[in-house]
């Protein structure tokens, strides 16, 4: 089995200590890893999902805008970071597995290592409350 | 290959009675391959016993650097090579967002740390920069990735022909973890360790010790044997012994490790002027 990167792999332990709701993504865009408090929001547990490819996850929570238009996977902070090397927020709308709609204020960052490699990109959301 | 244990003791050297058997000398390794290439790994205190060693008349010796703390550099100006104008050495170590190879080493070899600058060690000295690589360096392929240890630091996975040797000396790879051991995915050092043929690793504390030093970059003697058994290696030397750990105590973490995994694979313990072959 493949690794990681090191910095994947901290990212990984960090989110794993922290009650933010927080997701990984590899440079290809793979859902790797999300946390407990990101399973609560997202109304799915990762140890039954695992990885998730780009073209799953960026559509199973449905995002919408304000108006209800949807976004397509490019607008995502996430990709935007993996794509562009620089972080971004957005403030939009999912559909949990649950069905729930949720207002999520959500902010991405690429993971760029010591020798300016990008391994991944992390996004930390919470939910606006209604 | 022929793999030599020049200093087995992490964090500060520790000559004295109690430790005559594994040895004080902090981290060096060396790698002699059939056709005559040398690696050093690391340039801890035990460089200076291993210069004074190698055959007369080499031309060439690489030193691959995991990291730049002091235990594992301390022996560099006192390396014999580097007084040798005959005798072309290669740095090899991590490379970093803020600063060269060169001028982090520059920090420590230079007055008023130490009389002398790097660049007047040797006009045959020669620095090159890793982080996930994968480089020949004569009859070696030397695979490097970053491991998790504080500040920027790699792992080895030196190979010959069909042959490995993985050298994480310094390792904490369940930091933060939730689990330990957990999937070989989600672990530092994984890739590097899978199937060595020999595996030298970071054992510096008991399990008791570990909780209180959390961070620190370093690993248990029961952490380092799980790491061993989920990488499957066939071969592990316990490495990087606490300065505060004597002859006595070291034997008997190892055999409380052995009973507490029962591992599959041969275990020799990190002893200073153990001589390997593979």
């Amino acid at each position: 089995m493949a690794q990681q990167e090191v910095e994947v792999i901290l990212a990984r332990h960090l989110a794993e200590n922290l009650a933010l709701p927080i997701f990984i993504i590899d440079p290809q865009g793979n859902l790797i890893f999300f946390n407990e408090p990101a399973e609560a929001v997202l109304g799915l547990r990762f140890g039954d999902t695992g990885l998730l490819p780009a073209s799953e996850w960026s559509t199973m929570f449905e995002p919408v805008d304000q108006d209800g238009k949807p976004i397509v996977p490019e607008e995502l902070p996430l990709m935007i970071a993996m794509t562009y090397s620089h972080p971004a927020h957005k403030g939009f709308w999912i559909k949990g597995l649950d069905k729930k709609m949720r207002q999520i204020e959500l902010t991405a960052f690429p993971i760029i290592g010591q020798s300016g490699r990008i391994s991944g990109a992390v996004a930390i959301f919470w939910e606006v409350p209604a | 290959m022929k793999v030599g244990l020049w200093g087995t003791r992490g964090s500060l050297a520790s000559p004295g009675a109690d430790t005559v058997r594994y040895g004080g000398n902090t981290s060096c390794v060396s790698i002699e391959g059939p056709e005559g290439t040398w690696l050093v790994l690391d340039a801890g205190t035990g460089i200076r016993n291993l210069g004074y060693n190698l055959p007369s008349g080499l031309k060439r010796v690489d030193i691959l650097l995991t990291h730049l703390h002091m235990d594992h550099l301390q022996g560099l100006p006192f390396f014999a090579p580097l007084r040798n104008p005959e005798v072309e050495t290669h740095i090899w170590g991590p490379a970093s967002t803020m600063l060269g190879l060169k001028a982090r080493l520059q920090r420590y070899v230079s007055p008023p740390l130490f009389p002398v600058s790097v660049r007047d060690l040797s006009p045959m000295l020669h620095f090159h920069e890793l982080s996930i690589d994968m480089v020949e360096i004569g009859e070696f392929c030397v695979v490097s990735q970053l491991i998790i240890h504080p500040n920027p630091t790699v792992g080895y996975r030196v190979m010959h022909k069909n042959k490995a040797v993985t050298y994480l000396p310094d390792h904490e790879p369940m930091l933060g973890a939730s689990t330990f051991p957990r999937s070989p995915e989600w672990t530092s050092g994984y890739a590097l360790a899978n199937g060595a043929d020999l595996l030298i690793h970071d054992t510096q504390y008991t399990l008791e010790e570990y909780q209180a030093r959390i961070g620190f970059g370093h690993s248990s003697m029961v952490q380092a044997f799980q790491f061993a058994a989920l990488a499957e290696v066939k071969h592990f030397v316990p490495f990087h012994h606490d300065p505060a750990h004597s002859d006595d105590q070291l034997d008997q973490m190892i055999t409380d490790a052995v009973q507490a995994i029962t591992p599959d694979f041969e275990v020799t313990p990190g002893l200073e002027g153990t001589i390997l072959n593979l």
